[in-house]
């Protein structure tokens, strides 16, 4: 499997999506903020959300069908996937921004806050996956 | 349908593709990076290159126009501050990021394909973004 062309051809495909969003209409292509703001922005900014959200998760959902290593469907720990969806939730609201808004977008704008977010999300998450992996031992 | 909405759509659609190409929807990928002493898996780091060269290199193209290419202005962030808040959101994300291996995109699109494990992550994920959202008020 070449699992590093795979993901540089999405990761392309993911940058080309930033720019297109940018160059159209003006907006950061950060999922975090676009899906809150459907519920929590402005009524004018209200559609065009909508309708990213539901192309990436309705083109999503199909491309992962043709993806020849399909996604395992084990299912993790109801509580523990509770709990990082609560943590996530909050973090990237109050951080403003997660792996798009910070990463893809952040870092190709050069931004200081941004490159100081993915520092942090980076070693916060490295690190509590080798807690649970290493420390604890249960496989997540 | 408008011009601004279609942009959106397709933006998505390219974003929704790009994850589920490079398996960044599969959660034991993005864990196995994350997993920095065990059998490292270094998917991300090629989908974050990739992403990033692409958005390093033609975000300052687009930026050298006026407007958007649709009309209305930029909305890009002029806060460059680290200040604690950033600081300790990012930190809270990447626990939870760490725990389930899931950040807001795959989960969304997780959520779509019928995975079981992102029906339970994004009600919380929502719950968790409206809780922080009163407290910042």
């Amino acid at each position: 499997m070449n699992d590093w062309a795979n993901g540089l051809l999405g990761g392309v495909l993911i940058g080309c999506a930033a720019v297109l969003l940018l160059w159209s209409i003006g907006r950061i292509a950060g999922i975090s903020g676009i899906a809150s703001g459907v519920f929590a922005g402005a009524r004018s900014e209200r559609d065009w959300r909508i309708a990213f959200i539901a192309g990436l998760a309705i083109a999503g959902a199909v491309t992962m069908q043709f993806v020849p290593s399909p996604p395992r469907m084990q299912t993790g720990p109801t509580a523990l996937l509770l709990a990082a969806g609560l943590l996530v939730g909050f973090g990237t609201r109050l951080g403003n921004g997660c792996t798009s808004g910070h990463g893809v977008c952040g870092l190709g704008r050069f931004s200081r806050r941004s490159l100081a977010a993915v520092v942090t999300f980076m070693s916060a998450a490295m690190t509590t996956t080798f807690v649970v992996r290493h420390v604890i031992g249960t496989p997540g | 349908m408008n011009r601004v909405i279609l942009a959106a759509l397709a933006s998505g659609a390219l974003f929704g593709a790009g994850l589920a190409v490079s398996s960044m929807t599969d959660r034991a990928v993005v864990l196995g990076f994350l997993d920095v002493f065990g059998a490292w898996n270094p998917t991300l780091a090629f989908v974050m290159g990739g992403a990033v060269a692409v958005t390093a290199i033609a975000f300052r193209l687009v930026m050298k126009r006026q407007a958007p290419m649709l009309g209305g202005e930029f909305r890009v962030p002029k806060n460059d501050a680290i200040d604690g808040r950033l600081v300790g959101g990012a930190a809270i994300f990447g626990i939870g990021w760490g725990l389930a291996g899931f950040c807001p995109g795959p989960a969304l699109v997780g959520a779509a394909a019928g995975l079981v494990d992102a029906w339970v992550f994004v009600p919380a994920m929502i719950a968790g973004s409206f809780l922080a959202g009163r407290l910042a008020r």
